[in-house]
């Protein structure tokens, strides 16, 4: 089955091209002399030089990595442990219907995510006397909720496909529970706690439709930078 | 047993009381919203307003749609060829329709003004020509480009994954049995794809219906979606409530979508999403 078509080669290509263009259009302007994203005059790095001595947009990347490092290290965290938890479920409707809730985040749209988010946030808030209760707690709390089942989904297949006779040997042998699970599951189930992981983390990097509904001023990351 | 099922609980409580806490509870507080006013009473006032905005709806529902279709159409015979080509080949090019998700939403929508912009690069050109300039942006054409262009890897990858899992043999067997090109794909690969299409349509639909951000950018104020107008109510006009009634209908209306096509394609609801890693 390797012969493929010109034609079919040709759509390939043409895809390529229409999914590539505005980047490198981007990018070609990005170097250009002039302030503009119309008219290219001239080569020049003034561009990158001013955004890397831009205190604000640096912060705002700054922002960004420490949001989504932190997000994503506790949603794996407590994501790995859920599905732990989740699979060892003997009642499969309680099962069934920890799954659903889980999958609600990944269903609902971006924006009601947000929206509800911030109006549970913005409710304690006033609840506590707070005016300003939007901030770096909230925005974190929004992208750990938002990864949670991205990483569980990722983490399930790979623990549905141990074996738990092994496990069940390891502690016949001898072996502590806890220290059965870190010698036999855990290295099986790395792959998908790593795969979890780094998708939990490019999507805190690259989110911009909860973050604008959970931000406060004090804590703008780069995606909101770039929107204002 | 008694000890294994209390470290399940120990398993469980912090992921539970989180998603009861932070799922559960916004959408409550979504529904609270909806049926208040702004001093916190009771009150109809909202969902009473939700009527004039079924025209909205109709029409995001419409954009999204016709975004979908496009995408689908387009990724269709994307992934097929894909799927039929040298292994090597299809490694690199999943990478590639994979990196520009990688690349900020908000650039990749930016970048399409710089292209179609009254003094873009694609008018500059024909301008030489003596052509334009044409009015490719800030109208609804411009919105649902965005659309497609944002959300295309997402319809491309489910697609591509179930066509590559694909059985050779089952196509094979319907050329021996004398199925032309045509009805190959029409009566094997086409019924066999069905769960990709309808995760790769849940991908794309959701997140077109519900846009605010490539509307303003790309439709520049003469499209107004659902998705503008509820975020006018929380960043703008500061009525939560209204804001609040939209969005649970903007749910309600997105699940009942969503449950049509999977009482069609009949997909395992485990699977979906699960295909992007």
């Amino acid at each position: 089955m390797t012969k493929t078509s010109k034609l079919a080669k040709l759509y390939i290509a043409l895809i390529f091209a229409f999914l590539y263009a505005p980047m490198a259009v981007m990018t070609v302007f990005s170097f250009n002399g002039s302030a503009s994203t119309y008219k290219m005059s001239g080569f020049s790095t003034q561009w990158y030089l001013r955004l890397f001595n831009d205190e604000v947009t640096m912060n705002a990347l700054k922002n960004t990595i420490i949001l989504a490092v932190v997000s994503a290290a506790i949603a794996t965290a407590m994501g790995t442990l859920a599905t732990i938890g989740i699979n060892s479920m003997r009642n499969k409707r309680l099962r069934s219907g920890v799954m659903s809730v889980t999958n609600i985040p990944m269903m609902n749209p971006e924006i009601v995510t947000g929206i509800s988010m911030m109006l549970l946030f913005v409710f304690a808030g006033t609840m506590l006397g707070r005016k300003d209760s939007l901030g770096f707690a909230t925005i974190l709390i929004a992208h750990v909720t938002f990864q949670l089942p991205y990483v569980i989904l990722s983490v399930m297949p790979k623990l549905r496909q141990t074996d738990s006779r092994i496990y069940e040997a390891a502690q016949d042998l001898g072996c502590h529970p806890l220290k059965a699970f870190f010698k036999v599951v855990f290295p099986q189930i790395l792959p998908g706690i790593v795969s979890g992981a780094l998708m939990a983390f490019t999507l805190s990097l690259d989110d911009f439709i909860i973050s604008y509904f959970t931000n406060g001023p004090a804590f703008q990351t780069l995606p909101i930078h770039i929107s204002r | 047993m008694k000890r294994s099922s209390l470290a399940q609980k120990i398993i469980n409580a912090p992921y539970i009381l989180w998603a009861a806490l932070f799922v559960i509870a916004p959408l409550i507080m979504v529904l609270y919203y909806a049926l208040t006013d702004s001093t916190g009473a009771f009150s109809l006032d909202s969902v009473k307003q939700i009527g004039d905005y079924g025209g909205t709806f109709i029409l995001s529902i419409s954009y999204g749609a016709v975004a979908t279709l496009i995408s689908l159409v387009i990724a269709y015979p994307f992934a097929y060829f894909l799927a039929h080509t040298k292994a090597n080949f299809q490694r690199m090019s999943v990478m590639l329709v994979m990196l520009p998700m990688w690349m900020s939403f908000l650039i990749r929508t930016y970048s399409w003004i710089t292209i179609l912009g009254e003094s873009g690069v694609i008018n500059s050109a024909l301008g030489k020509i003596g052509i334009g300039p044409l009015p490719l942006l800030n109208n609804g054409g411009a919105v649902i480009l965005g659309m497609v262009y944002n959300f295309l890897p997402y319809m491309i990858l489910p697609l591509y994954t179930i066509m590559a899992k694909m059985d050779v043999r089952l196509i094979e067997a319907a050329q021996d049995l004398g199925c032309g090109k045509l009805q190959v794909i029409r009566k094997v690969v086409f019924p066999l794809s069905v769960p990709g299409i309808a995760s790769g349509i849940t991908m794309v639909f959701v997140p077109c219906v519900s846009t605010f951000y490539i509307t303003q950018k790309l439709g520049g104020g003469q499209v107004n979606l659902i998705g503008d107008v509820i975020e006018a109510q929380f960043q703008t006009a500061n009525n939560y409530n209204l804001g609040a009634a939209l969005s649970l209908v903007l749910m309600v209306m997105i699940l009942i979508c969503l449950g049509v096509l999977n009482y069609f394609t009949d997909s395992d609801d485990e699977v979906n999403g699960g295909v992007l890693v």
